[in-house]
C-alpha cells in the first residue's frame, strides 16, 4: 500500500486541533506554538503535494479508495487534480498566517473569567476548519465531500460568534448580539444552501446509483448513464445553489460583510480566503464535471449574476464606512470574477479563475491582517476614525498599500494576471460581457484609493498620533505574504504549468473548445524567441 | 549585446528595492545610489546606442528573450524585450533625462526627511517607463504602463499630509484607469483577432483584419493614450499633479511618462494606417487638446499649472501628428525629444525660482527675478524661445513639422488641423511670453510668504516660512548644471535632428515615412508660423510688459474665468461623476441592506421562519443562538442519518 498522502495532509490539522483542545488552560502560549507547528506541518505536506504531482500525468493523482459505507455506494476516495493542488497549497499556506496573525486575538480578558479556554479553543477551531477544508479539496466522492462541505460550518459558526472583533463602536452587549447576529447569519445561510444539495445528492445517487465523482463523469461522457433533461437541472441548480451561498454570488452575499466585519480579521481572512473558495472550487469540480450540460444551460443567467456581482459589490465597497466591510464587498466584486471565468468556459477563463483563488486568497489576507492590525491599535473600524497613519506608522502604510494595489490587480503582482486571463477569456466568447467586466477594475481602483487616502493620508489625527508602527510578528506575517503577491505577479508559470492541464480536463467534461482568432497568424511569437 | 537590454531596466529597480527596503540606514547614501543607479541605466543606453549604429538600417533590432510570463492556452505573453530605434530614443531620453533629474533632486530635495524614499520611487518611476518602451508585447507594456502610473501616484502625493497632495494623486490614477480600460480592452481584441498581442505578429498581419476590428482596437488605444497623456477628453488630472516636487513635474509629467501615449499610437502605427476612422478620431484629439491646453495655460497665475497647460498642448502636437499616419509619426517623436528636454528645463526653472522665493507659485508674486536668478533667467529664457518656436531653436523645427504635416493630410480636413496647430504656435508665444514676462521682468511685486494651505501647489516646505518676505538667490550647481544641460538641448537638438533629416532618417525603418501632399508650401507655413508666433508675442508684451501687473488676479473675462477652471471640465465631473456616484454608491447601500437583504431573508422565511428567527436572534442572548445551534446541529445529523435510510 502507499502512503496515503492526502488523508495524512488532511488529518494532521485535524490531529492538531485536538491537541491544541487538550493544552492546559493555564499553557495559552504552548497552545499558540502548537498550533503554529502544526500548521507548518500542514504547509510543508501540501508542498509535497504539489511535488509529487505530475502536471502531465493522469487526471487525479495520489488517489485513495476505500469502502465505507458500502450499502449506499459510498466509498472514502480522495485524489487531487491540477485545481486542488493548488488550492491545497493556497489553504495550508495561509493558516500559519492566520495563526500568525491571531496570536493575541484569542487572549481572555481580565474582566472575563470564562471557565473555558478561548485560546486553546480558538485555535484548535482554525485547525479543525484547515482539515475539512483540506479534504474538501481532495474528495472525488460527492457524500464525502457533502458531509464535510457542511460540517466546516460549525467549527466556523463558533469562530465567527464566539470570537469577535474587539474594536466594536457599540456597548459590549451591542456587539455581542451583532456578532451572534452574523454568526447565524452565516450558518442559516449556509445550512440552507446545504439541505438544497442534500435534496440533489440524494437525487443524485437515485439517478447514478453510487456518489463516485469519476465514476459518474466518466459514464456521462461515454453515454453509458443517461439523465432526462429537467433532472439534470434541477440537481445542477441543487449544488450550484450551496455554492453560490458560499461563494457567494449575488444575491446571496448579504451574510460575508455581517461575518467578516464582526469576525476579528483572521477570521475573516479564514472565511473569504479559504472556505469560501470551497464554493468556487466545488462549481468547477462538480457542477461541471456531474452535470455538463445543464451547466451550459444555466450559463447565460451565471454569468449575469457574476457581472452584477462584480459591479455592485464593487459599489458596495465604495460606500462602505467600516474597513472590514469594505473588503468584505470587495471580496463579492472578486468572486464575481471568479465565477465569470468559471462560466465563460476557456481555457484563459477557467485558469484565470483557479488562480484568482489563489491569488485573491493572498492578496485579501495581506490587506485584511494589515488592517486588523490597524483597527486593533486604534480601536476602531470606522475609516472616518482614522486619518495621517502614513505620517507615523509608515512601515504598516506601506504594506497596507501595497495590498490595496493587490486588491486593486496592478499589474506586477500577482492579481493582474489572474484578473486579465478571466476578462480575456470570458472577453474571447462574450465580448460584451468581458467588456462590461472591465468597469470593475475602475471601481477597485476607487474603493482601494479612497480607504488607502482616508486613512493613511492627510493631517494626523489626535487619537493616531501615538500608533505604533509594525512590530515585528506583524511584519513576519506580511513580508512574506507580499513577496509571495510579487512572485506570483511575475512568475506565475509555478501555478499555471499545474493547472492549466486540469482545466483542459475541465473544458473536455462540458466539451469545449477555445474559440479561434479571426486571423490565423503563422509564426507565433515569430521575432520575439530569436 | 542583447543580453544588456535587461540591465536598463534592472539597474533602477534594483535601486528602487534597495531604497525602499533599506529603511533608515540608508539616509544618508541614498540619492547617491539612485543617482548612480540611474546614471548606470543611462550608460548602458548609450553603449546600446553605439553599438546599434555600428549596424544597417536593416539589423538594428534587438530582442531579449528572459521568460515566458503568462502561459494559458494560445494566450501566450512573454518577458521579452525588443530594442529597435524607436525605443532606443526613448531610452536615452528617459534615462538620460531621468539622471539629470536625480541630480537636479539632491539640492531641491536636500531638507527633505524622506529623500531616500523620494529616490526610491524616482528609481522605480525610470525602471517602469524604460519597461513600458522596451517591451515587446502589449501585456508587458501594460505592465510598465501601470508601473509608471503607480511610480506617478506615489510621486504626486508624496507630500500626503497635504490632503490637495493625496487627491490629486488618487484622481490621476483613477482618470488613468480609465484609460487602462481601453488598453485591456485593446489587447483583448488583438488576442480574439490575431490569437495574439505580441508586436511582431499582430503588426506584421494587421491588415488582415477587418476595418472594423481595426478601428475598434485604435479607437481603445486612443483612449489608453487620453488617460495617460492627459488628452481630452482624460486630461483633468494633469493640472492637480503639479501638487507633486517639482522635479517629478519636470520628469514624469512633462518629459516623459505623458508622452507614453504618443509611443503607444506611434508603436501600433501599423493598426492605426489600416483604420482611417480611428486616425481621424486621433487627429481631433490631439487638435482639441493643443488649444484646450494653450487656453487654459494662458490663465493661471500658477507657474506650475501654466506649464501644465502647455505640456497639454505640447501633446496634442504630438498626439496630432501620430494620428496623421506615415505622414507624422516622425514627427511627433521628434517634438517628443525636443519637448522633453525645453519642457524639463522650463520645469526645473520654476522649480528654481520657487526655490528662491519661499516656494511661492504665484507668478502674479514674481517680477524683475532676472537679476537676482541669472543662470536661473538664462536657461529658462532659451527654453521660453525653444518652446515657442523662434527659428534655429529646438521648437522651431519640430513645431514646424508638425504644422506643416497637418495642412498636408489635404481636403477640409487639413487646412481645419492646420489653422488648428497654427493658431496653438500663437496662443503658445501669447502663454509663454506671459510667464516670461510675469516672472523674469517687471516690478518686483513678492509678497511675505503665504500660508502653505492657501498656495494650491506649494511645496510644503513652505509651512515653516508663513509671513517672511522672500531673497531671492540663484539655487546650487547640483540645480543649475542639470539646467543647463537642457537649455543646451533646447537650443540645439531641434536643428541636429532636423538639418539634413537625420532623425528622419533615423527613425524611418521603424515608423515608415510619407511626405503627403502639402497644398502649401513649406516656405509659407514657416512664414505664417513667424507672423502668428510675432502677434502672440506682441499681444503678451502689450498686456503684460507694457503695463505694470496687478498682485490680486483681475476678474477677468468669461473666458478667462473658465480657462482658469479649466474650461469647467472638472465642474462638470464634480457634479455629475462624483456627486452622482456618491448618491448611486449611498442608495445602493441602503438597497442592499433593506431590500436584498431583507427579500432573501423574506424568501427563506416564507419556506421555513428564518427571517423571524433571525430578527429574535438579534437580541443577542447566548441561550437563544445555543439553541440555534443545536438546532443547526440536529438538522446536520438527522441529513447524515436520513442517508442511511435511503
Amino acid at each position: 500500500m502507499t502512503f496515503p498522502l492526502l488523508t495524512v495532509t488532511a488529518a494532521v490539522p485535524a490531529v492538531g486541533a485536538v491537541l491544541t483542545a487538550a493544552v492546559p488552560a493555564k499553557q495559552r502560549t504552548a497552545a499558540k506554538w502548537l498550533a503554529l507547528l502544526f500548521s507548518l506541518a500542514t504547509l510543508a505536506l501540501a508542498v509535497l503535494v504539489a511535488v509529487r504531482f505530475e502536471p502531465g500525468g493522469a487526471r487525479y493523482q495520489l488517489t485513495e479508495s476505500h469502502a465505507w459505507i458500502a450499502d449506499f455506494g459510498v466509498r472514502y476516495e480522495l485524489g487531487v487534480d491540477g485545481i486542488g493542488v493548488a488550492l491545497i497549497a493556497l489553504t495550508a499556506l495561509l493558516i500559519p498566517f492566520v495563526i500568525g496573525a491571531g496570536w493575541n486575538d484569542a487572549d481572555p480578558l481580565e474582566t472575563n473569567s470564562s471557565r473555558w479556554r478561548p485560546t486553546q479553543g480558538f485555535f484548535a477551531l482554525i485547525l479543525m476548519v484547515e482539515a475539512m477544508v483540506v479534504i474538501s479539496f481532495e474528495a472525488t466522492d460527492v457524500f464525502l465531500f457533502y458531509i464535510f462541505f457542511e460540517a466546516m460550518l460549525i467549527p466556523m459558526y463558533f469562530l465567527i460568534g464566539g470570537f469577535g472583533d474587539r474594536a466594536h463602536a457599540g456597548s459590549d452587549e451591542n456587539a455581542a448580539a451583532q456578532r451572534s447576529y452574523a454568526a447565524v447569519k452565516f450558518l442559516l445561510y449556509n445550512l440552507v444552501g446545504g439541505l438544497i444539495m442534500l435534496a440533489a445528492v440524494i437525487g443524485l445517487y437515485v439517478v447514478a446509483g453510487n456518489f463516485s465523482l469519476q465514476e459518474i463523469a466518466a459514464a456521462r461522457a461515454a453515454g453509458t448513464l443517461d439523465m432526462a433533461t429537467n433532472t439534470e437541472r434541477l440537481l445542477f441548480l441543487g449544488f450550484f445553489f450551496a455554492f453560490a451561498v458560499k461563494a457567494p454570488l449575488w444575491p446571496l452575499h448579504t451574510w460575508l460583510p455581517n461575518a467578516m466585519g464582526e469576525a476579528t480579521a483572521p477570521v475573516a481572512v479564514l472565511i473569504t480566503a479559504v472556505v469560501d473558495k470551497v464554493g468556487t472550487f466545488a462549481m468547477l469540480r462538480f457542477c461541471l464535471g456531474l452535470f455538463p450540460e445543464a451547466s451550459k444551460w444555466a450559463t447565460p443567467v451565471i454569468l449575469v449574476l457574476a457581472l452584477i456581482s462584480i459591479v455592485y459589490g464593487a459599489l458596495l465597497a465604495v460606500g462602505q464606512r467600516d474597513i472590514k466591510r469594505l473588503v468584505a464587498y470587495a471580496s463579492i466584486s472578486h468572486f464575481g470574477f471568479i465565477i465569470l471565468g468559471i462560466f465563460a468556459m476557456t481555457s484563459q477563463g477557467q485558469s484565470g479563475a483557479t488562480l484568482y483563488m489563489v491569488n485573491h486568497g493572498i492578496s485579501t489576507a495581506a490587506l485584511m491582517l494589515v488592517a486588523g492590525f490597524l483597527i486593533s491599535r486604534r480601536g476602531s473600524r470606522l475609516i472616518a476614525d482614522y486619518g495621517g497613519v502614513q505620517k507615523v506608522a509608515p512601515v504598516l502604510a506601506g504594506t497596507f498599500l501595497i495590498g490595496g494595489l493587490a486588491t486593486l490587480s496592478l499589474p506586477g503582482l500577482a492579481p493582474f494576471v489572474s484578473e486579465f486571463l478571466v476578462l480575456v477569456g470570458t472577453f474571447a466568447r462574450y465580448p460584451v460581457l468581458g467588456a462590461i467586466a472591465t468597469i470593475g477594475i475602475v471601481l477597485a481602483a476607487l474603493y482601494t484609493l479612497v480607504l488607502y487616502q482616508r486613512t493613511m493620508t492627510g493631517p494626523v489625527k489626535e487619537e493616531v498620533r501615538t500608533l505604533p508602527d509594525l512590530r515585528p510578528r506583524e511584519l513576519l506575517v506580511v513580508a512574506p505574504l507580499i513577496a509571495l503577491l510579487i512572485g506570483l505577479g511575475v512568475y506565475p508559470k509555478v501555478l499555471t504549468d499545474i493547472v492549466n492541464p486540469a482545466v483542459q480536463h475541465t473544458l473536455s467534461d462540458v466539451k469545449k473548445t477555445d474559440p479561434k482568432p479571426e486571423v490565423a497568424v503563422e509564426a507565433k511569437n515569430g521575432e520575439a524567441v530569436k | 549585446m542583447e543580453n544588456l537590454i535587461a540591465l536598463l531596466v534592472g539597474a533602477p529597480l534594483l535601486g528602487a528595492a534597495v531604497l525602499l527596503c533599506g529603511g533608515r540606514r540608508l539616509d544618508k547614501a541614498g540619492h547617491w545610489l539612485g543617482t548612480l543607479l540611474a546614471a548606470v541605466s543611462f550608460g548602458i543606453g548609450v553603449a546600446l546606442f553605439a553599438d546599434m549604429l555600428g549596424r544597417g538600417a536593416e539589423d538594428r533590432t534587438l530582442y531579449q528573450h528572459l521568460f515566458s510570463w503568462v502561459s494559458v492556452g494560445s494566450f501566450q505573453a512573454d518577458f521579452a524585450f525588443r530594442l529597435d530605434q524607436l525605443s532606443m530614443t526613448f531610452v536615452l531620453l528617459i534615462s538620460g533625462v531621468g539622471t539629470l533629474i536625480h541630480v537636479y533632486s539632491i539640492g531641491y530635495m536636500e531638507h527633505d526627511e524622506r529623500r531616500r524614499r523620494f529616490f526610491g520611487y524616482l528609481n522605480l518611476f525610470v525602471a517602469a517607463m524604460l519597461l513600458l518602451v522596451l517591451a515587446d508585447n502589449y501585456l508587458l507594456l501594460y505592465f510598465g504602463w501601470e508601473g509608471v502610473g503607480l511610480a506617478s501616484y506615489l510621486l504626486i502625493g508624496f507630500w500626503q499630509h497635504k490632503p490637495s497632495a493625496a487627491t490629486a494623486a488618487k484622481k490621476a490614477f483613477l482618470v488613468n484607469r480609465v484609460g487602462d480600460i481601453g488598453l485591456s480592452i485593446a489587447i483583448m481584441l488583438m488576442f480574439t483577432t490575431f490569437g495574439t498581442f505580441a508586436f511582431g505578429p499582430v503588426l506584421a498581419n494587421a491588415d488582415k483584419a477587418s476595418e472594423g476590428t481595426l478601428t475598434a482596437i485604435g479607437l481603445m488605444l486612443l483612449l489608453a493614450a487620453c488617460g495617460k497623456s492627459a488628452q481630452v477628453p482624460l486630461q483633468s488630472w494633469l493640472g492637480d499633479a503639479m501638487e507633486g516636487p517639482t522635479p517629478v513635474s519636470a520628469l514624469i509629467h512633462a518629459a516623459t511618462m505623458v508622452t507614453a501615449g504618443v509611443y503607444l499610437i506611434v508603436r501600433s502605427g501599423a493598426i492605426f494606417n489600416a483604420a482611417p476612422d480611428a486616425q481621424l478620431v486621433v487627429t481631433v484629439v490631439g487638435a482639441v487638446t493643443l488649444l484646450f491646453g494653450a487656453i487654459v495655460g494662458c490663465a493661471k497665475d500658477d507657474i506650475k499649472k501654466a506649464l501644465a497647460g502647455s505640456t497639454m498642448s505640447q501633446i496634442g502636437y504630438m498626439v496630432l501628428a501620430a494620428g496623421l499616419g506615415p505622414v507624422g509619426y516622425v514627427f511627433a517623436i521628434m517634438h517628443l525629444v525636443t519637448h522633453g528636454f525645453f519642457k524639463a528645463g522650463l520645469f526645473l526653472g520654476a522649480g528654481s525660482v520657487m526655490h528662491g522665493m519661499n516656494d511661492e507659485v504665484d507668478m502674479r508674486k514674481y517680477g524683475g527675478l532676472r537679476r537676482y536668478m541669472p543662470v536661473t533667467f538664462v536657461t529658462f529664457g532659451l527654453g521660453y524661445l525653444a518652446i515657442i518656436g523662434f527659428p534655429g531653436l529646438s521648437g522651431f523645427f519640430s513645431k514646424d513639422k508638425i504644422i506643416e504635416a497637418a495642412f498636408a493630410k489635404g481636403g477640409t480636413e487639413g487646412w481645419i488641423l492646420g489653422g488648428a496647430a497654427l493658431l496653438g504656435a500663437g496662443i503658445t508665444a501669447f502663454y509663454m511670453t506671459r510667464v516670461m514676462l510675469l516672472t523674469f521682468f517687471g516690478e518686483k511685486r513678492w509678497q511675505p510668504a503665504p500660508d502653505a494651505d492657501q498656495v494650491p501647489s506649494a511645496e510644503p516646505a513652505a509651512e515653516h516660512r508663513a509671513g517672511r518676505m522672500p531673497h531671492p538667490h540663484e539655487s546650487p550647481k547640483s540645480m543649475t548644471i542639470p539646467m543647463i544641460v537642457l537649455a543646451f538641448g533646447s537650443v540645439f537638438a531641434g536643428a541636429f535632428f532636423g538639418l539634413g533629416d537625420r532623425f528622419l532618417n533615423w527613425l524611418e525603418p521603424v515608423t515608415g515615412y510619407e511626405h503627403g501632399n502639402p497644398p502649401v508650401g513649406a516656405l509659407t507655413v514657416t512664414l505664417s508660423t513667424m507672423v502668428v508666433l510675432a502677434v502672440g508675442v506682441a499681444i503678451a508684451w502689450s498686456m503684460y510688459g507694457r503695463k505694470p501687473v496687478p498682485v490680486v488676479a483681475p476678474r477677468g473675462s468669461f473666458l478667462t474665468r473658465a480657462a482658469r477652471r479649466d474650461l469647467f471640465q472638472d465642474d462638470f465631473n464634480h457634479v455629475v461623476l462624483v456627486r452622482g456616484g456618491e448618491h448611486l454608491t449611498r442608495s445602493l447601500v441602503y438597497v442592499d441592506h433593506s431590500l436584498v437583504d431583507g427579500v432573501v431573508n423574506g424568501t427563506a422565511a416564507s419556506v421555513g421562519g428564518l427571517s423571524g428567527r433571525l430578527r429574535k436572534l438579534q437580541n443577542g442572548y447566548a441561550r437563544s443562538y445555543a439553541v440555534s445551534m443545536f438546532g443547526g446541529t440536529v438538522v446536520l445529523i438527522a441529513a447524515t442519518l436520513l442517508m442511511r435510510a435511503v
